[in-house]
């Protein structure tokens, strides 16, 4: 398939995932459970992920301001500023690519796969309506959300390391980050969610639509769109973030 | 009644269906068969319009779906049509209960409080009992296609379409299909369209034969017209499925 087909046949499922988003009944039951899927299911792995990171990223810019000024200072500014602004929405929309997308396109590809998708038309539903709007619905409300909570989780590890490891007060860690962090700071960060999940369930539902030859294409499909998904967000990380520069965000 | 006029359909590498033309009858059991790989499931899937043919037209009760790009007109014609599919086609992750009553909760008006009546009076159709809370995934293959079946038959389809009933299943189960498919034909009335490489179902259980070859209908006729039948392609099948043409 080369990238004219697949954008012309992503386009047009967009179009069909408009119609339906507002011309059909809100399915509301598989909604939340797609939403516990993508959301609640990753969790963990985000939570781990950001802990970590915001630890880590503690340990080294303390290390590295205590090399420079002798004082391991702004540790809960720097921490703060990267988890909210770039690494917080980054890496969950990494995690949630790599664990969710991969399990929408290989449930879809599946069905695909196995006359599932045909015979959702056979008993009167899209399968735009019944499987895509739901988890474009999925996506774009907990993708977001997990972002809120890595920021907290990140910013949390990082003061726990700047507590143990570098000595910092907990207190001057939160001072300096409400001293120089201000909402649009966290808007920035929090504003890119939305469009990477946008992007994550298109790739998803896409490669999974466009599935074919059995067990093997599931595989291919579902490496496909995680490899996508984590090229396109950092891609987008970049034009997004400049566009929001530019408008002041 | 189905109407197919001049069905054209072709895949990159060749013609599948090459001008198909035929009447199906109201109450009719209308079976198609050729070999693997002819065309038999892009022809019934044109039928629905699972698959879009570029040319010719299918007219449903009067109404022509080869061509339109309507949604809605598509979802109303499709709604007086079961389906059989090859493998069954269950909803892996909803239970035999949900499976068989998706299409009453997409295609009917029933209240959800009859569903459980419903989904039991079907399955006990194809002959099955307190599977309800059963995942496909804990199903042998018959009772998938039982199962199956069940939910096809749910919304009381004008027309059904079985898309190689048999494939797969061992001589018991395929005779049980058989059953099946006479029986909903005769008991529900149901207009039947059945695609199979399996001669001896063809002949035993349908009022017209059509043997599709070369992207078109070699020849159609009466069971016992067509055991008679001096076409090539269609002795050379009889041949091959060792019956014989009286």
């Amino acid at each position: 398939m080369n990238l004219a087909e697949a954008l012309g046949g992503a386009a047009l499922m967009l179009k069909s995932v408009a119609f339906w988003m507002f011309r059909s009944k809100f399915e509301a039951k598989e909604t939340v459970k797609q939403a516990v899927k993508i959301g609640v299911d990753s969790f963990t792995v985000v939570a781990l992920t950001s802990f970590f990171t915001g630890m880590v990223l503690a340990l080294q810019m303390g290390h590295s301001m205590k090399n420079l000024f002798n004082e391991p200072m702004y540790i809960g500014t720097m921490v703060a500023f990267s988890m909210l602004k770039e690494l917080g929405p980054v890496l969950t929309s990494i995690v949630v690519a790599g664990r969710a997308g991969a399990v929408v396109t290989a449930e879809i590809g599946t069905m695909q796969v196995t006359e599932q998708i045909d015979a959702l038309y056979t008993l009167g539903t899209n399968p735009t309506r019944y499987l895509l709007v739901p988890r474009y619905i999925a996506f774009m409300i907990t993708l977001p959300l997990l972002t809120v909570f890595a920021d907290f989780i990140g910013v949390l590890g990082g003061c726990i390391v700047g507590m143990v490891k570098l000595g910092v007060p907990t207190s001057v860690y939160y001072d300096d980050i409400f001293t120089y962090l201000e909402v649009g700071d966290f808007l920035h960060g929090f504003l890119k969610t939305y469009f990477f999940a946008f992007m994550i369930a298109t790739v998803s539902c896409y490669k999974g639509l466009n599935t074919k030859g059995g067990a093997e294409g599931v595989g291919k499909s579902t490496t496909e769109a995680v490899v996508v998904s984590m090229v396109l967000v950092m891609v987008l990380d970049y034009f997004i973030s400049a566009l929001l520069v530019a408008v002041g965000i | 009644m189905i109407e197919i006029r001049n069905l054209v359909k072709n895949f990159p590498d060749r013609k599948v269906l090459d001008g198909i033309s035929a009447e199906i009858k109201d109450g009719e059991l209308f079976s198609v068969i050729g070999p693997s790989g002819t065309g038999k499931s892009t022809f019934i899937k044109c039928l629905i319009r699972l698959i879009k043919p570029e040319g010719g037209q299918i007219i449903v009760d009067g109404q022509d779906i080869a061509s339109t790009s309507s949604e809605f007109t598509l979802a109303k014609v499709r709604r007086s049509f079961g389906y059989l599919f090859q493998e069954g086609a269950l909803f892996d992750s909803l239970t035999v209960l949900e499976n068989v009553a998706f299409g009453l909760k997409y295609l009917t008006d029933t209240p959800k409080s009859d569903y459980p009546r419903i989904v039991k009076e079907k399955l006990a159709l194809v002959g099955l009992k307190d599977v309800e809370h059963l995942k496909p995934a804990e199903l042998s293959v018959g009772m998938k296609k039982r199962v199956s079946l069940a939910r096809s038959i749910a919304a009381e389809p004008k027309y059904m379409l079985y898309d190689e009933p048999t494939t797969g299943l061992d001589p018991v189960t395929t005779g049980m299909v058989k059953d099946l498919i006479t029986g909903m034909h005769e008991k529900l009335g149901i207009t039947t369209v059945v695609v199979t490489h399996d001669l001896n179902l063809a002949l035993e259980i349908s009022s017209r034969v059509a043997m599709l070859t070369g992207g078109k209908f070699a020849e159609v006729g009466e069971p016992a017209k067509f055991r008679r039948s001096e076409n090539a392609a269609v002795k050379e099948f009889m041949e091959i499925s060792h019956l014989s043409r009286e």
